[in-house]
């Protein structure tokens, strides 16, 4: 349908307001980052500054930061990987053998306040005295990552037709066999679009970090948490801080925009 | 690919061949469970399990160390909560503004801007990539940035509001304003969601009830106040779930921004961050467990009264 000039007109003020309204804080967030704190005490160096990497040298030397970008992306990728493995088969069987009580079972994760699970994590595992350990952290990001991956493929093999595996089955292979040459292959953008969105989530979540990770173990969102509690902030070690760890998952948002978008709409439309 | 003479649905376990050895003819005769034990088993241990440690812990007067004894109590700790007007009702009027309110402008905004972006235009792609950054960047970072905007003495805000003649807003700092501001912040986050999921509801909507009605002089409000909100209401409904459960849990931003308790005043202290705080900066175990409790049955009941109006929607189409 073709719009009027009016509106035309009308629709690029409009989203040039809400492009900039999304924008600008980050872009001041970032351009904080490059600032002296007292250039970012002084308002009139509000965007004409001379720009320096001193806060970013605080943040990877001293903060030991170097340490928690290797937590956060272990902890992300160990929990997205496990997550696939047991995530992508029961989603396959639940989309083909129609397991929606089972399915709703996995899905009441998404549901639950975190805090609920975590008094009870908490007293068994500080009682096995694995608090503080990996294990338990990998542990508690795939709750958020299962759900969402049992989500997403569940959809996606929804919509996968299943003559492609009944032909394979006439060709002589059994049903495992069908699943893990025919159906995983055909799957790869569902498996990319679930692993992305789950490696998201759990690089970004605090709460789970907060209560049962320990020095070592540290994700960067507790880090940067940390940082703060003193009795001045350090503004400019904080946006540096702040961009370590948002600005890896917006260049990766940029490359796969399109798996992100397609997961995070994943069966909103369906009746 | 399959033989000519070949049933179009061949028979179960047609297709192994005699060969075959016999452990993977009984896990291909059981693949429905094999495929979905391990990860029904993990749901179970660490969610089912834990859930009901969380019943009975509201039951005790567990407190202190997790290792130290408690003792049954119960009822005790429900009539305590249900009765605690200092803290347990504040917080819950807390929570239904803050989600309240973040909710409906979410929907409203994002309805706005999914239909400014519905119809192709050229930049679209860059458009499309601002809305996606605030909802990938983590929520704590996220606070923190507010945080610098928002300070009273140094942030851009307060700045901005001096070139237009407006004195200082005291923001997260003030007593009465720190909700307002950080259901600001959650908007400003969360949005976009909402924008991504009307828009792919939008854009599987057919062309022919909006032409339809375009022939019969149909204005553009009328168009959508008449036929494609009601096409697109079943999404709505999904965007107002999902989102409505996320912003009911909302911690990240508020402990983010104001920390314990929910700043000195408990300005910002919703169901969630008490619950956190009982746990984990005071140690009540026995009487968090039963503000969860109560609080898992505030959103279990809000899900059932969508559900089901989203399923009245489907009937009626």
């Amino acid at each position: 349908m073709r719009a009027s000039a009016g509106f035309r007109v009308f629709r690029a003020v409009a989203l040039v307001v809400v492009v900039l309204s999304l924008l600008l804080p980050l872009i001041w967030m970032v351009a904080a980052s490059f600032k002296t704190n007292v250039d970012i005490y002084d308002s009139s160096k509000a965007l004409v500054f001379t720009p320096t990497l001193g806060n970013y040298e605080t943040v990877l030397q001293q903060a030991n930061y170097l340490q928690f970008i290797f937590n956060s992306l272990w902890v992300a990728f160990a929990a997205t990987v496990l997550s696939l493995l047991l995530g992508v088969p029961a989603a396959y069987s639940m989309s083909r053998f129609n397991m929606r009580k089972s399915a709703l079972v996995v899905l009441m994760a998404r549901v639950i306040p975190g805090v609920s699970l975590l008094v009870p994590w908490y007293y068994v595992f500080s009682n096995l005295r694995m608090v503080g350990g990996f294990t338990v952290l990998i542990l508690s990001h795939m709750f958020v990552s299962l759900p969402l991956i049992v989500y997403i493929m569940m959809g996606f093999f929804d919509g996968l037709p299943d003559e492609l595996e009944e032909a394979a089955l006439v060709d002589g292979l059994t049903n495992i066999g069908a699943f893990r040459r025919i159906t995983l292959p055909l799957s790869v953008p569902g498996i990319a679009t679930a692993g992305i969105l789950s490696f998201i989530f759990s690089w970004n979540n605090f709460m789970f970090a907060l209560v049962l990770s320990g020095a070592d173990t540290k994700t960067l969102p507790v880090a940067i948490f940390d940082f703060v509690g003193y009795a001045s902030i350090d503004w400019g070690g904080l946006m540096a801080a702040t961009t370590v760890v948002t600005l890896p998952i917006m260049v990766i948002a940029l490359f796969v925009q399109k798996y992100i978008v397609s997961g995070l709409t994943a069966g909103a439309t369906k009746g | 690919m399959s033989a000519v003479t070949a049933p179009s649905r061949p028979p179960r376990g047609a297709g192994v061949m005699p060969d075959t050895p016999g452990w993977a003819r009984w896990a291909n005769d059981h693949r429905k469970w094999l495929f979905a034990a391990p990860a029904m088993a993990f749901v179970a241990a660490l969610i089912i399990f834990p859930l009901a440690w969380t019943v009975y812990l509201s039951l005790t007067d567990s407190s202190g160390s997790v290792r130290a004894e408690s003792e049954f109590i119960g009822l005790r700790n429900y009539l305590d909560v249900l009765s605690d007007t200092a803290r347990f009702w504040p917080a819950v009027g807390r929570t239904a503004a803050f989600t309240g309110v973040a909710l409906l402008v979410e929907v409203v905004l994002g309805m706005a801007i999914a239909l400014l972006l519905w119809r192709p235009f050229r930049g679209e792609r860059w458009v499309r990539v601002a809305i996606l950054l605030p909802l990938v960047a983590t929520p704590v970072a996220v606070g923190m940035m507010w945080r610098l905007i928002f300070d009273p003495n140094i942030g851009m805000a307060n700045q901005v509001l001096g070139w237009v003649g407006i004195g200082p807003q005291p923001w997260l700092a003030g007593q009465h304003t720190a909700l307002p501001t950080t259901i600001f912040i959650d908007i400003w986050q969360w949005t976009p969601m909402v924008v991504l999921i009307l828009l792919a509801g939008l854009t599987s909507l057919s062309d022919e009830p909006q032409e339809a009605a375009m022939i019969d002089g149909a204005s553009a409000w009328q168009r959508f106040r008449h036929v494609t909100l009601p096409l697109l209401m079943p999404t709505v409904i999904v965007a107002v779930l999902l989102r409505g459960i996320d912003a009911l849990k909302t911690f990240d931003i508020l402990y983010a921004t104001k920390g314990r308790g929910g700043g000195s005043f408990h300005e910002v202290e919703t169901l969630n961050v008490y619950a956190y705080g009982l746990s984990f900066d005071y140690n009540e175990y026995g009487l968090s467990s039963t503000v969860l409790i109560l609080f898992f049955l505030i959103i279990i009941g809000l899900m059932w009264v969508l559900t089901a109006r989203r399923k009245k929607e489907e009937a009626a189409r």
